[in-house]
């Protein structure tokens, strides 16, 4: 047997596994769960690595649980496809690899982080459950397992989020809002999945997508699936949870958050792009998903300028910079049934929009684990009682410094390489959209220069004298961070040809989305 | 006429659990609104399986030429029962949490996150 060719569900079933067998592994010692929970994720980071070099050599990988194709052959003759199956395209690893990367680096942060809190057996098996929902929404090829993945993501969710609610009132709080939320877009999302069931007696997303006719009952379920997946991800009108939800769940925690609403994002960007395409109106819901991003964009920067409490204005920032994403893959969506247009700056835009989806679960992953850092020494959240901490803190400057330039898109980093991809294929689409993104970016520049300097500079405080550099696993975890920043930064090409450009390919070549499930029918 | 009834009826179901979840104050009362529409969303898969008289998919006792029901929305209920009842447990465990730290079930009372 070999295990190779199971890769995309040992991806899964390992941290699936090293979950349940927490509570059994904290017996042995307390810090048996935290090494545990990193080896799990690191063989998983692996894996993910391993199937993205197979997917980008070779193409769309389908595994099928139970059956080697795929598609039912009834004694009919009738041939329709029914199984559970993984679908995983560019797209699909490129969200892989994020999702991997992150929780890996989050559970190497909770090492330490976590070090004064009980129960931390729960708190590990939940994080690898969260992990196992955002893969399974990632890779699953059916619109039914997306229900199930997304709700296992959101429970696992809302528990990490109220983690601290036994001690204090604001998690519980926060946690409340987020179970309402995801329970009513998951509801949702199951009632859209009833509709195509009806329809056409079927739950694959390959197989639908071949036969999606845009008909009434069609327009309502798009009607109903892309507000609940933008709530998710927290897009403006429905952003209310974004920052309750992320400045109390451990920092550690709120970084794989953020890539868990976008994880709704790519589902969203799978809904338009590979199950209706070109049958639906592009221009208007390209528009719809642009407005959407424009509102994110300005509403979160200038809420982001107000605030006081440094994981809630890194909260709002990550609101705002969602809006970019929107932006870039709704102008994409907006010209894809103008093969013109959309060649000459469609797939620019749509690049820019899918690169800024990674660069920002890394600079907005590290901004919150500092965040976090600065928390673990000081006790604080607020950025009025903070000062000085440069001093004493070294690393964590640093690393503040360089999460602060990539995600106002300064030169060298990261944020600067996606935003450029925005910036220019936008004005050529509406040169209005583009100067909105570009003094979006200004005023985000404005509010972390403030941030900065209220944590970092000025003179030495005396309650803070005893503030040291914070334990080896947390500068660890910051540090891959920063260099990941920075080589995405000097070396953009290489990532956009290799990783980007196939992803956005997978979203505009329907057919070939649709042509590995079905193959001869 | 009377084949439509079910559907009516999730309507009905979807159409209260919104109008709970928008103007009750009380936490436990959201947790039945979201309740409310998770049944109208079971009932309009439940509806969606049924196929007039056709027989239960065991293979081995079908009598001939009867038609027999595909039991995929079955599975999908119970899939989203299941689902369903960890969401509302965890719920109302938290509401139980809130109700501990703020002495209250009121929204307009736990609101220490703004801004």
């Amino acid at each position: 047997m070999n295990l190779l060719t199971h890769t995309p569900a040992l991806i899964i079933a390992i941290p699936l596994l090293a979950a349940f067998l927490m509570p059994v592994i904290g017996r042995i010692n307390k810090k048996t769960n935290g090494i545990f929970t990193t080896f799990a994720l690191g063989i998983s980071l692996i894996l993910t690595i391993l199937l993205a070099f197979k997917i980008l050599s070779v193409g769309t990988q389908v595994y099928v649980f139970g059956a080697k194709s795929p598609v039912l052959t009834l004694p009919s003759g009738l041939e329709f496809p029914i199984r559970i199956m993984f679908q995983i395209d560019a797209m699909s690893i490129f969200m892989g690899l994020i999702t991997a990367t992150v929780s890996f680096l989050g559970a190497i942060f909770s090492l330490s982080f976590m070090d004064k809190h009980n129960g931390l057996d729960k708190y590990y098996s939940l994080l690898l459950l969260l992990t196992v929902g955002m893969f399974g929404m990632e890779f699953t090829g059916d619109v039914f397992n997306f229900f199930v993945f997304l709700e296992i993501a959101s429970i696992a969710a809302v528990a990490l989020i109220a983690f601290r609610g036994t001690d204090l009132g604001e998690p519980a709080e926060a946690g409340f809002k987020y179970m309402v939320v995801s329970s009513i877009s998951a509801l949702m999302v199951l009632f859209a999945v009833g509709i195509f069931y009806g329809q056409y007696d079927l739950l694959n997303f390959a197989a639908l997508a071949s036969v999606i006719k845009y008909s009434q009952l069609d327009k309502i379920a798009l009607g109903l699936l892309i507000p609940v997946l933008a709530m998710k991800a927290g897009a403006v009108p429905m952003h209310m949870w974004a920052p309750d939800a992320y400045s109390e769940a451990p920092a550690p925690i709120t970084m794989i958050l953020v890539v868990a609403s976008q994880a709704s994002l790519y589902a969203l960007f799978r809904v338009t792009f590979s199950l209706y395409n070109i049958t639906l109106n592009t221009l208007a819901v390209g528009w719809i998903i642009i407005i959407l991003g424009l509102l994110s964009m300005f509403m979160g920067v200038t809420m982001a300028i107000i605030q006081k409490d440094i994981k809630r204005l890194m909260a709002y920032h990550a609101i705002s910079q969602t809006g970019y994403m929107f932006l870039g893959v709704g102008v994409g969506l907006a010209v894809l049934a103008n093969p013109i247009s959309l060649s000459q700056y469609g797939i620019t835009a749509m690049e820019g929009g899918i690169f800024h989806i990674m660069n920002h679960a890394m600079y907005k992953g590290l901004l919150f684990l500092t965040a976090g850092a600065l928390f673990y020494r000081t006790g604080t959240k607020d950025l009025d009682k903070m000062g000085g901490l440069a001093h004493s803190m070294k690393y964590t400057t640093i690393f503040f410094i360089i999460g602060a330039a990539a995600i106002a898109g300064l030169p060298p980093f990261n944020g600067f390489a996606s935003k450029l991809l925005i910036y220019e294929s936008v004005y050529r689409f509406n040169p209005l959209l583009s100067i909105i993104a570009m003094l979006v970016s200004i005023l985000t520049l404005a509010s972390f220069v403030k941030a900065f300097h209220s944590a970092f500079l000025g003179p030495k405080l005396p309650q803070f004298k005893e503030v040291r550099e914070v334990p080896r696993s947390m500068v660890w975890a910051m540090a891959v961070l920063s260099c990941i920043i920075i080589f995405f930064g000097l070396f953009p090409d290489l990532i956009v040809k290799n990783l980007v450009h196939p992803a956005v390919m997978a979203l505009i070549e329907q057919f070939k989305y649709t042509g590995t499930v079905l193959g001869g029918i | 006429m009377i084949d439509n009834f079910p559907y009516i009826a999730v309507i009905i179901f979807i159409g209260l659990g919104i109008y709970t979840l928008m103007f009750k104050k009380n936490l436990i009362k959201i947790a039945i609104g979201v309740c409310l529409i998770e049944n109208g969303a079971n009932l309009f898969l439940i509806t969606l399986g049924y196929r007039k008289g056709a027989v239960a998919p065991i293979y081995t006792l079908a009598p001939s030429g009867k038609s027999m029901v595909l039991p995929t929305p079955q599975a999908l209920t119970l899939t989203s029962i299941v689902i369903g009842i960890a969401t509302t447990a965890l719920m109302l465990s938290i509401a139980m949490m809130i109700y501990k730290h703020y002495g209250t079930l009121d929204t307009d009372q736990v609101r220490r996150l703004r801004g």
